[in-house]
């Protein structure tokens, strides 16, 4: 093998990686204010379509962006309202949003389009460019997602509140900060960076909206999120670890192994999976989420 | 020169519960201020109110004069009112320095704040004797120097009246001594201290006034030099109360519950009990003094057959409790009964109506109905009898268990275990949460059990509960028994050592 086959794997991996480390940084950021949100997948699918739609309308993959993360911005706050106001499950929440995604862009689509829940292929400006090193405009703004995320997290006064609500919310409350108003900041933001991992799915690494296109990536981000133990630079490890991952499944379709033969397809695909469950079981020691993550603040008497 | 803080006619009503009917309190500026009452009589709804953590339905509050609304901790917080919650407001994973930032940060950015918070904690420090490391992860703390952080955090807002919820709570005597003393020190620099407390030797102690408080109302506010703690019992409970149990001498019989070199891990991997040995004979009281969390829950769980010992031998009537029946079950059948510290999680079911809550353990009794069906009327009926026989208030077996009050609680729990005629009975924290008035119940029952001839093994955090029920005292610190006392021959202070972890050896 030469360089440029490494050079290649090196780039397929990072793109692969870039929806899966949005959409971890995403999660962590409403984790760690204490609100658990396995609708990143729901919030990455309407952003994906959102986008797509509105690239075709405008032509331009930043009005699709825009369009991406306000449907990701409105469906997070709807994740919000249901959990920080109204105090309901975060769980139960989080599926419904996973369910009213998958159910609502594959009829929308159906309905505007009538091709099976596609949008028509995007082409020229609809589509990021590829602006520097062979690589898109979101492919970079997620990466600076990460080093943002861990200064603003580690360094600032925004920062210390949003950690500390998701580990003690009385205490937030008792030093006279709104909890509401933190939780519902980091959903936002949440949903921002949701939308940036659909619109990248849709706009960028593909051309075009397909039913379902997330296939899961949510919840490998959730997964990659607790391996990182919600902390950004090790995120964005672990995502680039799975996007390596995928890149060798699938360059290594249809190859045949010395001493092995032919793998199965099915098997080489399973292999990030594979990997999450055996790193989750036992490898990476153990992962404490923040203390007040998944309940509802409310002030005891 | 106005009161530090004057509170007129303050209402609060929770649904149907009036928790303050026309609350007046005048707190004078300089002085420390305690504030009794049973469980439930409204203190901690007041302070809530007063550090904005609820609004009053009506009244008014003046500090220092001024009359001001308090809707969020904030407007506390700028009035000049810090308050030390019973249950530490803190962030575990986080360092001294960032949870005492938490809130009063100085900046967009962290750096800026932090020099100054060191600055002024070490200043601080100097005044009051407050040290601390700053960069410690307050997870990591012992609990008298996490509650330090609390009064650092609210000396670093600038209060100038500090008001702590039963803050000797968790704390050893030597601590809460040390509290004390740092109080005295806040006063003299003119600062003003409310202190909530259910326990009259700390308000004896420490305070200059003291106000009671029964069912929401103010019954009472005195000078502290001209009462006496029977005197501040009965106002708080409304009638005359002993406050200490008469117990006549008692020659203790045989061995009953032998233990030697008993070791127990926690599910953590962490030694909680180390090599601990001790035996409680017939009727006799035994008490294992310590501050929450030094290793007694996990002997006492351990006894019960709820966890298992890595090393050392239990011996019950003389014979060994061998592996397979070191269970609760098997326990329970041998007469080893079991009182569990925490009623709500391990005494009963909330949910559950009472009647079921009261035969918990004992559903394979066939006297509760034939085979595997329960008959719903005998449990009523039997609860019935028990709730008579043990003043339980409301007497209504089919109330939820969660609907009762602390100490009624605590009573159907112990009627359950009592009235099944145990050999040996172990009873964790049998009073916390409990008015005065049902303790001094159940302190009579435990006596009148230990003179029937029952052995008891009794874990409490209240020094003053142990040295009043036990004829022998143990001391645990660390995992560790450090002394042994005969009741009559022991003080508080010399209990308070053994606590700490001073042996005999050392001392």
């Amino acid at each position: 093998m030469d360089v440029s086959v490494f050079g290649g794997l090196f780039d397929s991996s990072l793109r692969l990686s870039i929806p899966l480390l949005a959409a971890c940084l995403a999660g962590l950021w409403s984790e760690r204010s204490g609100v658990v949100d396995i609708g990143l997948e729901g919030k990455m699918l309407v952003a994906a379509f959102a986008a797509a739609a509105a690239a075709h309308a405008s032509g331009s993959a930043w009005v699709g962006l825009l369009a991406g993360t306000g449907a990701a911005v409105a469906f997070a706050l709807i994740h919000g309202f249901a959990s920080i106001s109204q105090r309901g499950n975060q769980i139960v929440s989080g599926v419904a949003i996973n369910m009213l995604a998958v159910g609502l862009t594959a009829i929308v689509g159906n309905a505007w389009y009538g091709q099976g829940g596609r949008t028509p292929p995007l082409e020229g400006a609809a589509r990021f460019d590829e602006i520097f090193l062979g690589h898109s405009a979101p492919v970079f703004l997620t990466l600076l997602a990460v080093p943002v995320t861990w200064f603003v997290l580690g360094k600032t006064r925004f920062g210390l509140r949003l950690r500390a609500v998701g580990e003690n919310p009385a205490a937030v409350d008792t030093a006279g900060i709104s909890v509401t108003g933190l939780r519902y900041a980091a959903v936002i933001i949440c949903g921002v960076l949701c939308g940036l991992a659909g619109t990248y799915l849709s706009v960028g690494q593909s051309a075009g909206f397909l039913p379902n296109m997330t296939a899961g990536k949510g919840f490998i981000a959730l997964a990659a999120l607790i391996f990182a133990k919600w902390r950004a630079w090790p995120a964005l490890f672990t995502c680039f670890l799975f996007g390596v991952l995928d890149a060798v499944a699938i360059r290594l379709q249809g190859v045949s192994l010395p001493g092995i033969g032919e793998v199965p397809v099915q098997a080489i695909q399973a292999l990030p999976y594979l990997l999450t469950v055996i790193l989750l079981a036992g490898v990476i020691g153990k992962a404490i989420p923040p203390r007040a993550s998944g309940s509802p603040y409310v002030k005891e008497r | 020169m106005f009161p530090a803080i004057e509170l007129k006619a303050v209402n609060k009503r929770f649904g149907a519960v009036h928790a303050n009917k026309d609350v007046n309190l005048t707190v004078e500026r300089g002085t420390i201020h305690g504030i009794v009452g049973e469980n439930g009589a409204g203190k901690s709804t007041l302070m809530s109110i007063l550090y904005g953590f609820y609004e009053a339905d009506s009244g008014e509050i003046r500090v220092n004069g001024k009359p001001i609304s308090i809707a969020t901790p904030n407007d506390a917080i700028s009035a000049g009112i810090g308050m030390v919650h019973q249950h530490f407001m803190l962030v575990e994973p986080l360092s001294v320095v960032e949870n005492v930032m938490l809130g009063a940060e100085g900046g967009f950015t962290l750096r800026a704040g932090e020099a100054k918070v060191r600055a002024e904690l070490a200043r601080l420090a100097q005044d009051y004797g407050l040290e601390i490391d700053l960069d410690a992860t307050v997870g990591e703390l012992s609990v008298g120097l996490q509650q330090r952080v609390e009064i650092l955090k609210a000396l670093y807002r600038g209060a100038d009246i500090l008001i702590l919820d039963e803050p000797t709570a968790v704390l050893t005597p030597a601590e809460a001594d040390a509290l004390f003393e740092l109080l005295r020190a806040l006063k003299a620099q003119g600062k003003t201290i409310i202190l909530i407390t259910h326990k009259l030797r700390e308000i004896m102690a420490v305070t200059d006034r003291v106000s009671v408080m029964r069912r929401g109302e103010m019954v009472a506010s005195l000078e502290t030099k001209d009462t006496s703690p029977p005197e501040l019992a009965e106002q708080m409970v409304g009638r005359r109360v002993l406050l200490h149990v008469e117990k006549s001498a008692r020659e203790p019989g045989a061995p009953l519950l032998e233990v030697e070199g008993l070791s127990v891990i926690d599910n953590r991997g962490v030694l909680r009990v180390a090599n601990a040995s001790l035996t409680v004979h017939a009727g006799e009281i035994v008490g294992i003094a310590g501050v929450a969390g030094n290793g007694q829950s996990e002997l006492l769980e351990t006894l019960a057959g709820m966890r298992q010992q890595v090393l050392g031998k239990i011996r019950f009537e003389g014979r060994d409790i061998r592996f397979e029946e070191h269970n609760p079950h098997a326990m329970r059948k041998l007469g080893v009964l079991h009182v569990p510290e925490d009623r709500l999680r391990m005494g009963l079911v909330p949910a559950f109506p009472a009647f079921e809550s009261a035969v918990l353990g004992f559903t394979d009794d066939p006297r509760l109905g034939p085979g595997p069906l329960l008959d719903h009327g005998r449990m009523i009926a039997d609860l019935s009898a028990k709730m008579e026989a043990y003043d339980v208030r409301p007497p209504a077996p089919r109330l939820k268990s969660s609907k009762f009050s602390g100490g009624n609680q605590q009573k159907i729990v112990l009627a359950r275990e009592i009235e099944r005629n145990p050999k040996v009975l172990l009873v964790g924290q049998p009073t916390r949460g409990v008015d005065i008035g049902a303790i001094e119940f159940i302190h009579r029952r435990l006596i009148a059990l230990r003179d029937a001839g029952v052995g008891i093994l009794l874990v409490s955090v209240e020094l003053e509960e142990i040295m009043n029920l036990s004829d022998r005292i143990l001391t645990m610190c660390g995992g560790q028994i450090t002394g042994e006392r005969k009741a009559h021959e022991t003080d508080e202070q010399d209990l308070g050592l053994l606590m700490a972890g001073v042996t005999e050896r050392a001392a």
